[in-house]
């Protein structure tokens, strides 16, 4: 960066132009995000009647517990775990298997080779979205509606991992794989202990991406998830507002929507560098 | 592409790609085909038996009112959340390339909501917009404005639209940024030493040269309103008022959960398997373009 100060950076007075700019942005993408923290942390009747103050109160320790506690339909903490068996099982199951498939198609000559990559190619083109009538029969069917399973296999299902470590895999140097067959090490040795090691960065990129996806799904834990305790956080805001005409505690589902924000926001900001490769990454 | 060095066996590698290829075709191929095979029946009222009817689901969609309003909504709802988010960013990202030091900060300061979920970004907008307890409707009221966007739809579109656009703005600068920094600092400098103003200097040369990114955010981001905004739609208008939010996802779920016509929430996944294909068609064309470049 040190050699990008030439002559058409803005001083003076357009500088503060600059910054001023971006500081109004921060401030339009924050204010949402401020607005909620505020709200986690008044009483019910300073928000029912407007304007709700623009400063934190003093209220947060009894909504947060209140939230965690006891929530609307289900405890939050209940839910946050939820969230993060379903988020680690996503990232986990869609890495582990498509390592295994992508060191496969990469380092084998097998009958069908090109047939399973297509058929894995495939699904890169059908988000669960526009499959979710027959996707929930075969769940139901399956007698995995409420269950961890059903939350997470159907979305370990999608192709994005195996492309990823496939394009890593054949920037490897083919003198390594050849060393390893030299040397009489079997395919698994070479796996275990040269090509996973050096997938490092990439897994945990991936994890980081693929942490957050898992994280933030909310119409397919919508459609299984009907009891409760199951619900993860993301779907369970919304379960918290009162059908009809009654008034949402709105406190404690701000707080919840606070305590839904803190893990992936975590997660971008503490692995900022992992995560900015693994968005570039996955999309190329 | 292929490897030069490659272990043998023919078990070993079958076993490995298994674990993939069951869950994908117990979790992914099946269901698409149940899509694909449903929307060719319609099931009698009491869900006993299934009656042929071939590609009448889809005659009856396209000539189905509500189908081609949802279609015409979901295209403006997918071009303003585009253009919106896009627009900030753009924005956000030249005035961040201009900085010398502290473009780093502020990254971090604006990426941060990507990890937002649309669900979660729909309650937040959702809360300031109230029509009883919400801020902004206060302070809007206060100047003579009566917002409503439970009846208006108009209003209601208006706030999918910048609730959707929001979350996505840390993804669309993040690549700006990246691609606005990417242009040799030289042929900038070298224009505005011909006296080129910023203005000039951005239309001729930075925004042709960014025109890769531009173009691959645009797939990217009309993916994002086609599919990944049903949380934001369901939070905040439920589709409504009159269906003037009702995109097409919303539609596939709401006519297949909520009103069990299977047969056309199966039609109307088949059209979208369409719509999506043609979308990743058109985004790995252009990938290809630039691998050759």
């Amino acid at each position: 960066m040190a050699d990008r100060g030439g002559m058409v950076e803005r001083r003076g007075a357009g500088l503060w132009l600059t910054h001023l700019g971006l500081i109004l942005g921060v401030a339009f993408i924050a204010f949402p995000i401020w607005l909620a923290f505020v709200a986690s942390t008044v009483s019910q009747p300073e928000i029912v009647r407007p304007p709700m103050p623009l400063l934190p109160g003093d209220q947060m320790w009894e909504n947060y517990s209140k939230a965690l506690t006891s929530g609307v339909n289900a405890p939050v903490a209940l839910m946050l775990a939820n969230s993060m068996v379903m988020a680690i099982g996503i990232s986990l199951g869609k890495i582990a298997i498509s390592l295994l498939s992508a060191f496969a198609i990469v380092y084998f000559r097998f009958p069908f080779r090109r047939v399973f990559f297509w058929l894995i190619f495939l699904t890169l083109m059908l988000p669960v979205e526009v499959r979710i009538v027959p996707t929930y029969e075969v769940i139901a069917n399956f007698g995995m509606l409420n269950s961890y399973s059903g939350l997470i296999l159907p979305l370990v299902a999608s192709a994005t991992a195996t492309f990823l470590f496939r394009q890593f895999f054949m920037t490897v140097p083919d003198e390594l794989a050849e060393a390893a067959r030299v040397d009489g090490a079997g395919p698994m040795r070479f796996f275990f202990d040269i090509l996973l090691p050096m997938s490092r960065t990439n897994i945990a990129a991936l994890f980081v991406i693929l942490f957050i996806y898992g994280w933030n799904q909310y119409l397919w834990p919508l459609l299984i998830t009907t009891d409760p305790s199951m619900n993860t956080i993301v779907m369970g805001i919304k379960q918290m507002f009162p059908s009809g005409d009654d008034i949402a505690d709105w406190p404690v589902i701000m707080a919840t929507s606070i305590l839904a924000m803190i893990p992936p926001v975590l997660v971008v900001i503490g692995m900022q560098k992992l995560f900015i490769r693994g968005l570039v990454e996955s999309e190329k | 592409m292929e490897k030069r060095v490659t272990f043998k066996g023919i078990w070993l590698p079958l076993l490995l790609v298994l674990p993939q290829i069951v869950i994908t075709a117990v979790f992914f191929f099946y269901p698409a085909g149940q899509a694909i095979w449903q929307s060719l029946f319609i099931p009698d009222p009491f869900g006993l038996s299934m009656q042929w009817v071939g590609l009448g689901n889809f005659e009856y969609l396209l000539g189905d009112r509500y189908y081609r309003a949802s279609f015409v909504t979901t295209a403006i709802f997918s071009i303003l959340v585009t253009v919106v988010s896009m627009g900030v960013a753009l924005y956000l990202a030249v005035l961040a390339d201009r900085l010398i030091k502290g473009s780093g900060t502020y990254r971090t300061l604006l990426i941060w909501p990507y990890a937002v979920a649309p669900a979660v970004a729909g309650v937040l907008w959702l809360f300031m917009f109230n029509t009883r307890v919400g801020v902004v409707t206060w302070y809007l009221g206060q100047l003579g404005y009566d917002w409503n966007h439970v009846l208006n739809e108009g209003e209601a579109m208006g706030l999918v639209v910048v609730a959707s656009a929001w979350g996505r703005i840390s993804y669309n600068f993040l690549f700006f940024l990246a691609g606005l920094q990417a242009i040799p600092r030289s042929v900038i400098e070298a224009a505005a030493i011909d006296g080129a103003h910023f203005w000039t200097r951005f239309r001729t040369i930075v925004w042709p040269l960014l025109s890769p990114t531009t173009f691959f955010l645009l797939v990217v981001n009309i993916i994002y309103a086609f599919f990944e905004t049903f949380g934001v739609i369901h939070t905040i208008t439920s589709g409504g008022p009159q269906q003037a939010t009702t995109i097409l996802v919303y539609k596939v779920y709401a006519d297949g959960f909520v009103g069990q016509d299977l047969g056309s929430s199966a039609a109307q996944s088949v059209i979208l398997l369409f719509v999506v294909s043609i979308l990743t068609v058109i985004q790995f064309k252009y990938i290809e373009r630039r691998v050759h470049y």
